[in-house]
Parts: C-alpha cells; sequence; structure tokens
C-alpha cells in the first residue's frame, strides 16, 4: 500500500506516492538526476547519506520518506545558490579536504550541521563532531582544515 | 619567469564535480529501460546445493528473471586469475560466477534476480529456496594444509594453491656465523578495505550491433574489458568499460567478479540496461579483502647487531578462489622485498598461498610490502632489545648506505635510488629523538606508559618492466600510454589509459603538460576511465600511475614540443637548431622578440596552411611507456603512542612521516595521499580485523562491526619529505600512494610494544584492542 507524501527537495515541491518502507535516501537519488547523495553502507554508520532536514543534518538511511512528509529537505546539490559553492565547499577544495569525492557530499552537510551548532570549533571539536562521518582516503586530517577554514570564512560573512 | 607549475600545490581539478553532487559515479546513472540485478548469495561457507528452487521468487511483482548456475553455463566462463606466479605448481581453482554444485564462501552467489526496481529484486530473492548440505569449513590460513583439514577443490591437494620460494645468499653460513638468533610469529590479520563507494556494475546490450556498454567501479577498466571478453565470449572491440568517478578502490576495485559477469549476462538476456549495486553487508562479503598471512621468520644477527640473513615461512590466504591478481601479492610483491632498505647478505622464504573457505583476498593498499616492512621492523625492534640498543642505532647499522643509480639485494632486485639513512635522520633530527626518549623516560616515572616507535622502509612501485611482468606470471603486460591533443584554441586534451580514482592524476597530469609546454594548466582537461576513448593502459594500482602513466605522458609531452618546434621554426623562417625555448614560446635564439607561442603553433598545425615540408597536420602525440626498471619510493616514519595500562586503550599522541616519492609535482596531493595511508595502516595496527568463527560466518560483516578509522582517534600527522629522484624516470618521480600504509602499522606496533616493555610483552596479535592489550599486561602482571 503506498502513502501520499509531500516534500521539498532544494526548494522544489514533490508530491509522491511512496511505500511506507522507502527510506529517504532511496526517495531523494530515485527522483532522478539529483545523485548527490551518496549510500555508503546498510548500518547508518558511513553517514555519505547526510542532508539537511529542515535545516538539521540527518542520515537519510535512517529516515523514512513519510518520516519526512512535509518537510525542506536539502543536499549537496541544494546547499549553494547556482553555479556558486558554498563556503564548505570552496574550504573542501582549498584545503584538499577530499580525495575520491564519495564521503565528501555527506561530509560537507554533516560539517554544516556541527558549524550549525558550534560557529567556531576547536580542532578536537571537529573531529568528535565529524565521528558518524567515515572517510577512507583522507585520514582526516584536510577535512578538519577545510571545516575550520569554512568556519573562518562564515564567521567574516 | 613564473612560478613553476610542476611542484606547485595548486587546488584539484576534478573537485567542483565532486564538492556538488554532479560526479557520476556508477550506481548514479540511470538509462531508460533500466532494470535492476540483486545477487543471492550463499549463507554458508562450503556446503553442497541440494536443490535450489526460483518458481516463487520468479512470480513476485516485477521480477523478470531469476538465473542460477545452470543458466550460465555455456554463457559465462569461469572468471580468469591473471596472476599465475610461474615455478610455484600454482593450482587455478574453477570460480565460477554463480555456483552450481558446491559453495565455497559465504557471499558466493548462487542466484541472480532481476526485477523493474531493486526492491522488487530485494524482495524475490528472499523467495529463492535453496536447500544446502553443510560442508566442514576450512578458516585458518596456517591449518588449511594440515592432513586432518579437509580438502575444499577436489583438484587442489592440501588446498595448497601454490608454494613459492624467494632464495638468495649463503643462509646456512649466516645462521652458522650468527651471535643471536630472533624468531618471530605474525599474523597479518585480515582486513576489508572498505572503499567507500560499494561496487556496482550496469550493463547495457545492443542486440543489433551485439556490443555491451559496461559501467563498472574499476580502478583498472582496460582489464575489465580484457576480462569480460574472456567470461562472456563478447569480443573485446564490442566491449566498452566506463569508469570515469570511482569512489576509491584501495585494491578492492583490481578484480574483476562474477557479479560484473553476471549484471552483462542479465542484459544480454533480457536486452535492457541492468544495473546492480553491492550493499555494504554484501561488500563485506564478498568483495576481496587483504592481507590474512601468517609468518614465522628466523633471523641471524651477529653480535655488533648486523643482521647476517633471514628465512621466513608464510601461510598466506587466497580465500576460496584466486581473486585476480592475488597470487602476485604475497610473493612478488612481498617475498622480493624482504631485504627492505637494509643490507641483508642471505635471505629465503617459502610462501604457501592456500585456499580457505573464505572471501577471496587480493591487493589492499601496499600489498605484500606492509607485510615485508612489517617482518624487518619487528626484526629490528627485537635486535635492539636483545642488544640493549637503541632501535635507531640498530637500523642506521643495518641501513644500505645511499646510491643514486642502482644497487642489488639479495632477493634479485636492483632498487633505483635511496637516501635511507638521510631519511631516517631526518625523522630523528625533526622529533628530537633523544629528548623524546627522555620524555619518555620522564612520564614512566610517573605512571605513564608512552611508546616510540620508528619504521624505516622501501617499496617497490611503479609496476613496472613488461618483461618482468612477464617473466613473473602477470597476464598482461604493465606500460603505460598517453595521447596528448592540442586543439587549434590552443587548449588540450590528455587521454590517459590508468584511472586514477580520487589520487588526483587530472590535476598532476595536467601540471605536467603544463610544465612540460609552458600551456595553463586549466588548459588541460585529463580524460581517463572509458576504454572507447582512452588508449590501453593497465590501470591504477600499485603507485604506479604517475610513475608509469605520468612517464608516458611526459613524453608525449616531448614529442610535441619537438614538432612544435620545428613548426614554430617555419614560421619564423629560421633554422631549427637556431631555435630556443622559455615559458611557452618558441622564439630564434638571442631574440626572444622573434618568438611564436604554443597556441601560436597549435592553431597553425590544426589549419595547417602553411607547414614546413614533410610535417603532419595536427599538433597531436601519444607514447607508450615501458619502464626500464621498477622505482623504489621509501621513508621513515615515527609514532609516540600511549597506553592506558588499566584500561588497555591505546592513543596515538603523535605521528611524524618522512617520505621520499622523489620530486613533488603536486606536494599537497602528496601530502594527502600521506595522511590517508598513513590512517589505514593505524586502523590495522589498533581497530581492524575481519573475524571469521569455525563455520566461516564473517562475523565483522558490517560497518558497525568492523571499527574504521574515525575523526576523533587520530592524532595531527606531521609530512615531512626528501627528495632523491629515480635515476630511470623522465621525470624522477617514484609514486606515494601506498606509502603512508606500508610504514605506519609497524610504526603504531612498535610504538606500543615500546610502551608495553616495562611489563615485558614481547608480542601481540593485531589490532591492539583495549581488551587484547589489557590481558598482555594483566599476563605479565599475575
Amino acid at each position: 500500500m503506498k502513502v501520499p507524501i509531500r516534500l521539498k527537495v532544494n526548494g522544489r515541491q514533490y508530491q509522491r506516492e511512496v511505500e511506507p518502507r522507502q527510506l529517504l535516501v532511496h526517495f531523494i537519488r530515485d527522483l532522478g538526476g539529483i545523485t548527490g547523495t551518496k549510500i555508503g553502507c546498510d548500518t547508518s554508520q558511513c553517514g555519505a547519506c547526510t542532508v539537511l532536514l529542515d535545516g538539521v543534518a540527518v542520515k537519510s538511511c535512517t529516515c523514512l520518506t513519510v518520516q519526512a512528509d512535509g518537510a525542506a529537505v536539502t543536499t549537496i546539490e541544494g546547499l549553494a545558490p547556482e553555479n556558486g559553492l558554498h563556503p564548505l565547499q570552496e574550504a573542501f577544495w582549498n584545503k584538499h579536504g577530499l580525495q575520491c569525492g564519495f564521503c565528501t557530499p555527506g561530509m560537507i552537510l554533516a560539517s554544516h550541521e556541527l558549524l550549525r551548532e558550534n560557529p567556531n570549533p576547536s580542532d578536537q571539536e571537529i573531529r568528535h563532531g565529524l565521528e558518524g562521518n567515515f572517510c577512507r582516503c583522507t585520514g582526516y586530517q584536510n577535512i578538519v582544515r577545510a571545516v575550520k577554514e569554512a568556519a573562518a570564512t562564515m564567521a567574516r560573512k | 619567469m613564473a612560478t613553476r607549475i610542476f611542484g606547485s600545490g595548486i587546488r584539484r581539478r576534478e573537485d567542483p564535480r565532486l564538492i556538488t553532487g554532479q560526479a557520476t559515479y556508477t550506481d548514479d546513472y540511470v538509462l531508460p529501460g533500466m532494470c535492476h540485478a540483486v545477487m543471492l548469495r550463499s549463507p554458508h561457507a562450503h556446503a553442497r546445493i541440494k536443490r535450489i528452487d526460483t518458481s516463487r521468487a520468479k512470480q513476485s511483482p516485477g521480477v523478470l528473471a531469476v538465473f542460477t548456475g545452470a543458466d550460465i553455463e555455456g554463457n559465462l566462463n569461469a572468471v580468469p586469475c591473471a596472476w599465475l606466479v610461474p615455478n610455484s605448481d600454482l593450482k587455478v581453482a574453477a570460480y565460477p560466477c554463480i555456483a552450481k554444485d558446491v559453495v565455497h564462501y559465504a557471499g558466493e552467489i548462487v542466484a541472480a534476480v532481476v526485477a523493474e526496481n531493486p526492491y522488487q529484486a530485494t524482495d524475490a530473492a528472499e523467495l529463492i529456496d535453496v536447500e544446502y548440505d553443510p560442508l566442514q569449513a576450512v578458516i585458518d590460513p596456517d591449518k588449511a594444509m594440515q592432513a586432518a583439514t579437509p580438502q575444499i577443490h577436489p583438484d587442489v591437494p592440501k588446498n595448497q594453491a601454490f608454494h613459492w620460494t624467494v632464495a638468495g645468499g649463503d643462509l646456512d653460513a649466516a645462521f652458522r656465523d650468527a651471535a643471536v638468533v630472533i624468531k618471530e610469529r605474525i599474523v597479518q590479520q585480515r582486513l576489508i578495505p572498505n572503499a567507500i563507494e560499494p561496487r556496482s556494475a550496469l550493463a547495457q546490450w545492443s542486440g543489433a550491433s551485439g556490443e555491451v556498454t559496461l559501467w563498472n567501479t574499476s580502478q583498472n577498466p582496460h582489464i575489465v574489458r580484457f576480462l569480460c571478453s574472456v567470461v562472456t565470449g563478447v569480443p573485446e572491440d564490442k566491449i566498452r568499460v566506463i569508469a570515469t568517478d570511482v569512489g576509491g578502490g584501495f585494491g578492492s576495485k583490481i578484480p574483476s567478479y562474477p557479479a560484473d559477469f553476471v549484471t552483462v549476462f542479465c542484459a544480454r538476456k533480457l536486452n535492457r540496461p541492468v544495473k546492480w549495486t553491492e550493499t555494504r553487508s554484501e561488500n563485506y562479503q564478498s568483495t576481496t579483502h587483504g592481507r590474512s598471512h601468517v609468518q614465522e621468520v628466523e633471523v641471524a644477527v651477529d653480535k655488533d647487531g648486523k643482521v647476517l640473513g633471514l628465512r621466513a615461512t608464510s601461510w598466506s590466504d587466497m580465500g576460496a578462489y584466486l581473486s585476480t591478481a592475488a597470487p602476485g601479492i604475497p610473493t612478488i610483491l612481498h617475498g622480493l622485498m624482504l631485504s627492505g632498505p637494509y643490507t641483508i647478505p642471505a635471505i629465503k622464504e617459502d610462501v604457501y598461498g592456500v585456499y580457505t573457505n573464505t572471501t577471496p583476498v587480493e591487493a589492499y593498499r601496499g600489498a605484500g610490502r606492509p607485510e615485508a616492512t612489517f617482518i624487518l621492523e619487528r626484526i629490528m625492534d627485537k635486535v635492539a632489545a636483545k642488544l640493549g640498543t637503541d632501535p635507531v642505532d640498530v637500523r642506521m647499522k643495518n641501513l644500505i648506505p645511499a646510491f643514486e643509480n642502482g644497487h642489488s639485494v639479495a632477493t634479485g632486485l636492483v632498487y633505483d635510488s635511496g637516501n635511507y639513512e638521510g631519511a631516517l635522520q631526518k625523522l630523528v633530527d625533526h622529533v628530537r629523538y633523544k629528548d623524546l626518549r627522555r620524555e619518555q623516560a620522564e612520564a614512566r616515572k610517573k605512571g605513564r606508559y608512552l611508546g616510540i616507535g620508528v619504521a624505516s622502509y622501501v617499496e617497490i612501485c611503479g609496476l613496472g618492466p613488461s618483461q618482468v611482468a612477464g617473466a613473473v606470471g602477470f597476464q598482461g603486460g604493465l606500460w603505460e600510454s598517453a595521447i596528448v591533443r592540442f586543439h587549434p584554441t590552443g587548449k588540450v586534451h590528455v587521454f590517459i589509459g590508468a584511472n586514477p580514482h580520487g589520487q588526483g592524476e587530472e590535476t598532476t597530469f595536467a601540471q605536467i603538460v603544463a610544465d612540460e609546454v609552458g600551456v595553463d594548466v586549466n588548459d588541460v582537461k585529463v580524460v581517463h576511465g572509458d576504454t572507447d576513448l582512452t588508449p590501453m593502459g593497465w590501470g591504477t594500482y600499485g603507485s604506479r600511475t604517475t610513475a608509469v602513466g605520468g612517464a608516458a605522458l611526459a613524453i608525449a609531452t616531448r614529442k610535441i614540443k619537438e614538432k612544435a618546434k620545428v613548426i614554430a621554426a617555419h614560421l619564423l623562417e629560421a633554422a631549427v637548431e637556431d631555435m630556443d625555448y622559455a615559458d611557452g614560446k618558441f622564439f630564434v635564439k638571442g631574440s626572444p622578440g622573434k618568438a611564436k607561442s604554443i597556441q601560436d603553433v597549435a592553431l597553425m598545425a590544426n589549419v595547417a596552411w602553411n607547414m614546413p615540408a614533410g610535417v603532419e597536420a595536427g599538433l597531436e602525440a601519444s607514447a607508450f611507456y615501458d619502464p626500464p626498471n621498477f622505482t623504489y619510493p621509501f621513508g621513515a616514519h615515527l609514532a609516540v603512542v600511549e597506553v592506558d595500562a588499566e584500561t588497555g586503550q591505546v592513543d596515538v599522541v603523535r605521528y611524524v612521516a618522512v617520505d621520499d616519492c622523489g620530486p613533488q609535482i603536486n606536494p599537497v596531493i602528496v601530502e594527502g595521499q600521506v595522511h590517508g595511508g598513513v590512517v589505514q595502516g593505524i586502523g590495522q595496527a589498533l581497530w581492524e580485523q575481519a573475524v571469521y568463527d569455525k563455520n566461516g560466518q564473517l562475523l565483522t560483516g558490517s560497518m558497525l562491526d568492523y571499527a574504521l578509522p574515525r575523526s576523533d582517534r587520530l592524532p595531527e600527522i606531521e609530512v615531512l619529505s626528501t627528495v632523491t629522484p629515480s635515476p630511470h624516470h623522465p621525470l624522477g618521480v617514484k609514486g606515494i600512494g601506498e606509502a603512508g600504509t606500508i610504514a605506519s602499522t609497524v610504526t603504531v606496533y612498535n610504538a606500543v610494544l615500546d610502551a608495553l616493555s616495562p611489563f615485558g610483552v614481547e608480542t601481540i596479535n593485531m589490532p591492539f584492542t583495549p581488551e587484547r592489550v589489557w590481558q598482555a599486561i594483566q599476563a605479565r602482571r599475575r
């Protein structure tokens, strides 16, 4: 039995009928063309699927689509205005905070949450804040540097 | 003169698409009419399939087809092993794409379901009824060859996949002259590579032309094309493999897998595009693992601490089948490296590759070299402990003195260049080693257990001369190729056969071209990962992309430069020998004003209105580079750890890496490779281990159970370097992708054992979980 839902993704309204068991991450990826949100595991460990749900970061594999009914979702594609970059995206680029890039969308959105809660974090606070997101390439060090730089940029704005 | 682009830490050119969600990994592709495959995998490690009933699954909503082992017979050949190590009595057990009679590991495919969407396929897979007759499973590599152990494959007695030996020097003399003999048993635990992108395959069959396009998570798409042809029977020219954005590999995306070929088979049968993407749990069970060696080592040492000889036996787990490159890892990439950076006059190792009822084992970052480094660096610390000297002094005593062009070791290799003492000295100076030891002693007085670990290493990279590849049984070449194409506007396309998947060669390769002919780095686009667009290449692994592919690119670009010089001379009405070049301009010697830019030349070459006699139109060149030797990067690392003796908790409080990969094209990317590599190695030392129970069930079957390195458990890594160019490489570069992993596991191991030395702990099997450390301390306290 399918359930009708309405939700916004990156500012655009979607109305769909979905299976109650469907995960939000599958809903987003199946919309067509918005595949920046990644699936890296099936136990909610890796964080690659992190999105903002009404501005708060969630792992979209831990959320059913029906739970997000009425909400506004922001994915990596919707973080910055079109053709622009969010300071976090810019900082990940500047600081070589990514290699293969697969964890990056989730890592950037988890960092967004971290800075929302703590706009001026220490290195250790960044490391704790991102412990729920796995990166196998960078060893995290340049991610920490990137989040620090983004925090500084965002503080100036 | 402008700042040189070679050596500049510019931002990566691949990043804009990666940070905005616009990259296209295999699972991101959606094709019209696409349907989805799910693989049903065996829950048993070793069992006879008595009966398989797919009738209920076939009637499940949305299901298009269900295929079993019987269906693929005559359609899909066995998956071949592509590294047939010679003189080793190698026995290749047939590796079916779908098991038909017997399953050999938990995770082996027994059926494939195709449905309109992945959810329907998943539901239907649960309706397949398979009746198994479980058989006794073989798990431990060091017990696999024992008489009482059941035989897994009918044509492989004693489960012995191969027995390979390396020997050089007079070992008897070494042990006869020894003042001290040191023995060690080392367990290199099994690891799961954990590229964050799960594996995926999307196959599109064109019935009209008999062509297949396969999007695939691969480090080496041309090898996939080759093996796909062998397994599916589709001619190589009718297979296109695309692997543009790949989310990490670390060795696990070298092999070709049954699921990839089954996906091709499904697409062909249904004449629709079929996508298969593994779940993470599926990845843990069926994507290749790494390491899993048990080694016994004996070393002969003279009274001054000089190593005279080393003999070792290794039982190297291959898992249930021989994966694509697996036999070469514990042999060629391990045994030949057993001299490491040291002068060791005599070496012998017997390596037994064994079959077990576990997931196949493949290359995993470092692949054979971390295991060799581990042996040597443990031995050095044991020698120091035995003789009561400092671990750094023992290493300095045994290191090969600096050399610039060729040094032979007992295993038969000839290293290219090295300054091992220089790297270790830089490390020691940087950390003020003596002060560090004093701090450690002070801390101990206060009941704090700090440990300092040091390791020197040399690795074999830039695989490698194709003649050697052939001699050691690699079923392919190991050269690389590049095409450089100048467009009329002076913009450049580079096409390469290798396939970077996170290492940043879209940037560093553009830097090579920009440096050679003076174009703007942003005017160079590097294309890789599509076998219909790019020239043949053997792939990205073994730290070879820049070391081999970068050389091909440099040579191709130099050909461009030579041709451009001829055209420029013609346009300036000067003799070619009177021409000079600087910063992208060709000019008449002594008259820098009389010049043609590379862009001017590119335009003329493309329109070809006024070309020198006998010179072809166009400005394009290709090169095939087959290296004359391997490259041998090296370095020295140091870790400081603190062990909580009450809980067994280990914290890495400081980590310093000195690496020498030759000249660095982009030092920021080099540093990133070191960070990632070091952390993967720390992961092995402290947290990671694939655990099977006695029935062959993977107990660490999810990210919940397998402990990956997390951001909050790691120190800031200090990255230093020395620069020793390779004498035989056109750019002098050596490779950096695996260095960190090769050195860091044993560096941290040594540090933990150093911290535990007051308790007399001499060995602990990795990983150093708090429980193991605590138990080791308690055993000594009792």
